[in-house]
């Protein structure tokens, strides 16, 4: 069950059920990611009626993660569909929807399962309004969790981001935090385009401070545009998704050592805010990328070879790096799983590294 | 009194024909030809339904006509995309569809323009069907920027209005009819989507798939199987533990349609479209036909099977002479009005390849454009770090 803390003036706390906390003045609340993907869609589901949600268990199940909860009690069988496990069909299903004038949100229980049907995301859905020379647009949304989970081991911790985001015709995005999720899903619902929303599971449950700005209805943040998390001075951190609570967090200790990072939330993966990072190393003079997907033909490697090509190359004192997952299929064991993702220290090593301290 | 009208509309029809005007002359008068006729029509098979459609067809004098000049336009529309391909102005794939003009032309005549329709790669027939002109279609396929995809389909991604094309993926389009479909039903405006595949498609997982969903939630969408007896060159004896392709959809009620004939495959669509308007759901319906060519234009399409076989459907078969020869022996029209339906055929025909072999191909600015609908303009990375090229919606 949802719940969120409340602060008050007097500095008590509380915990109410989410959808009925009422605080007096400053409307800061906590939102957990999942309820920021919640309420976004809630939203997008009464603006927009041709908007809809197919997947499997996301009606009558309330989401297999609990993302979709009480959506289908609100509008039903129409809008919210529980599907067959036939990713191919299904998700061909919507993209036909999406070309005679829908928009549909064509949710994957994981981007694993997508692999089944990623012949429709690319060939019917990407390419279509290309191919078309702008005659048929394909406004739709696929979004579930991405990558590395907990215990789940090879077949079901892999990353996309890299896989969709090689391809044109699409939009990828890949959120963070809860402010994230809510502004990106309502930009990718309202799109025409089709876009990729990567979430993460073992993000879901994390509770983000949201304001009263974040919270209007019309709040959406632009896809395409990476934000900076932090300012910082001595090197640029770029990554998307749970990596960036990572190097938040490896910027707090290196803080302390009086190591300044600036870390970048990249928010979209395609198309790449090279700007953002670009402006950033210009003051840096340093750059670690930092994602939980294998290295080979990466996000990383993407990023860097971007900046070898752009203007912030002759601005770098050292070779950028990157910190990414273990090039091997996920194992289940948990000290095995951790060491297959980046852990802080593999972050602060990598940047003492770059800095040469 | 017959000789003078005869006299008198061979005069008219002469002068019509000389200002080069395209005028429909019906000059001899409608008391001379027969304004419609019945004719016996094959049985269909069912597959759990009660009925298949009535074993007579009713054909008036317009539907006979028109029916035959767009069967005729498919026909010779196909055999010149043949001649310009072999002169390599048409290159890449090139599937063409002369043999199965029928099942076009009769899925049409049996729903709305207002309906939907989506196919795979054997698309040109349709495109035209649905509303898409002769010079546009032979334009995408010699790659110009006349073409109805100003250059950047080609022949197997070519769209018009609630005409999805045109997919090169073997079966991909099957689940997207059904989203179609969906969509029909959704938005509550009576409209269907028909859904073509092939006899190779056939044995595609997706496709069940979409059987199970689309019989599920009871969409508005006619299954239809162009059975041309080959998946590229693989018999359908080959390809598949059961041929009865009209059954597969199990518990989807089927039937088998004799595709040569165009009335035949009109009125089992006007089964299949009563059946889904009235939301008892999908239906699916195999239409056997026969391709004269090989699966596309670089296959001969003679190492699979003999020619003596396609020379048997062709004479014993065609659908455009049973068409003619019905409408023929019954006065519905004469040899001279059918010959002149050729002629204006042959010159419009010949008129678009004119037109897509001289348009200029699509300008190196339209590039980058279509990746996004409705997005400001954006720059698109070229084959170096210091190409950068301009993208528009």
């Amino acid at each position: 069950m949802a719940s969120l803390r409340c602060f008050l003036r007097s500095g008590k706390v509380f915990v109410v059920p989410c959808d009925i906390c009422i605080i007096n003045s400053i409307l800061l609340l906590q939102v957990t990611v999942r309820d920021a993907l919640n309420q976004a869609m809630d939203e997008e589901l009464e603006r927009d009626e041709r908007v809809f949600l197919l997947g499997e268990e996301v009606a009558q199940y309330d989401g297999a993660y609990k993302v979709s909860r009480g959506l289908w009690k609100k509008y039903g069988d129409k809008r919210i569909i529980d599907t067959p496990i036939t990713e191919m069909g299904f998700a061909g299903i919507a993209v036909g929807a999406a070309m005679a004038g829908l928009r549909p949100i064509c949710e994957f229980m994981t981007f694993n399962f997508s692999m089944q049907a990623i012949d429709q995301v690319i060939n019917s859905a990407a390419k279509t309004y290309y191919m078309s020379a702008g005659l048929q647009s394909v406004p739709i949304v696929f979004r579930g969790p991405n990558g590395a989970s907990a215990g789940v081991a090879a077949q079901h911790s892999q990353c996309f981001a890299a896989w969709y985001g090689h391809c044109p015709g699409l939009k990828v995005v890949s959120p963070w935090s809860a402010e994230d999720a809510r502004g990106l899903l309502k930009s990718a619902i309202r799109d025409d385009n089709p876009v990729v929303f990567l979430e993460n599971e073992l993000m879901y449950g994390v509770p983000f401070e949201m304001s009263e700005e974040v919270q209007s209805k019309d709040f959406l943040i632009p896809i395409g545009k990476a934000k900076i998390e932090r300012q910082g001075t001595h090197i640029t951190l770029v990554s998307h998704s749970r990596m960036v609570s990572l190097c938040l967090d490896a910027a707090a200790v290196l803080a302390k050592e009086g190591i300044e990072c600036e870390v970048i939330n990249m928010r979209t993966i395609r198309p790449l805010d090279a700007e953002a990072i670009e402006t950033s190393i210009m003051k840096t003079n340093h750059l670690v990328t930092v994602e939980g997907g294998w290295p080979q033909f990466g996000i990383g490697a993407e990023i860097l070879a971007r900046i070898m090509e752009g203007p912030a190359f002759n601005y770098l004192d050292s070779p950028a790096v990157r910190v990414t997952g273990v090039d091997i299929p996920m194992p289940y064991a948990k000290i095995l799983e951790d060491n297959s993702v980046p852990q802080i220290k593999d972050i602060i090593f990598s940047i003492k590294k770059t800095l040469n301290v | 009194m017959r000789k003078m009208l005869t006299i008198i509309s061979n005069v008219l029809r002469g002068s019509a024909s000389r200002n080069g005007a395209r005028v429909v002359v019906s000059a001899r008068t409608y008391a001379d030809f027969t304004p419609q006729a019945s004719f016996d029509i094959k049985k269909c098979d069912v597959h759990k339904l009660e009925e298949g459609p009535p074993l007579q067809a009713v054909l008036t004098r317009e539907e006979g006509l028109q029916y035959y000049r767009t069967m005729q336009t498919i026909r010779r529309m196909e055999l010149k995309a043949d001649q310009l391909y072999k002169q390599k102005i048409i290159r890449g794939f090139c599937h063409l569809y002369d043999g199965q003009e029928a099942c076009a032309v009769g899925i049409e005549a049996g729903i709305n323009l207002s309906d939907h329709l989506i196919t795979a790669y054997r698309a040109h027939g349709y495109t035209l069907t649905r509303g898409g002109t002769v010079r546009e279609i032979m334009a995408e396929l010699t790659g110009r920027r006349g073409g109805i995809a100003k250059g950047k389909g080609g022949s197997m991604h070519m769209y018009t209005k609630h005409f999805y094309g045109g997919n090169g993926i073997v079966g991909a389009q099957v689940p997207l009819g059904a989203g179609v479909a969906l969509a029909c039903k959704y938005l509550g405006k009576n409209e269907l989507c028909v859904c073509l595949y092939g006899d190779g498609a056939a044995n595609q997982g997706q496709i069940f798939e979409t059987y199970n969903m689309a019989s599920l939630w009871k969409l508005p969408c006619i299954f239809i199987c162009e059975n041309n007896k080959y998946g590229m060159g693989t018999s359908v004896e080959r390809a598949a533990a059961s041929t009865d392709y009209y059954k597969r959809g199990d518990f989807i009620p089927g039937l088998r349609v004799d595709g040569m004939d165009v009335l035949c495959v009109r009125e089992a669509t006007k089964l299949a479209a009563e059946h889904c308007r009235s939301g008892k759901g999908p239906i699916l319906m195999e239409l056997q036909t026969y391709r004269y060519h090989g699966h596309s234009m670089s296959d001969p399409g003679i190492s699979y099977r003999t020619r003596d076989e396609i020379q048997e459907v062709r004479s014993k078969s065609d659908p455009i002479s049973m068409l003619k020869d019905r409408m023929l022996s019954n006065n519905m029209a004469s040899v001279e009005e059918l010959k002149e339906i050729d002629v204006e055929v042959r010159k419009e025909i010949e008129d678009a390849a004119q037109f897509a072999t001289t348009d200029p191909e699509p300008p190196l600015d339209d590039l980058c454009n279509h990746i996004f609908y409705n997005d400001p303009p954006m720059e698109v990375r070229g084959t170096n770090p210091w190409t950068k090229l301009k993208s528009i919606s």
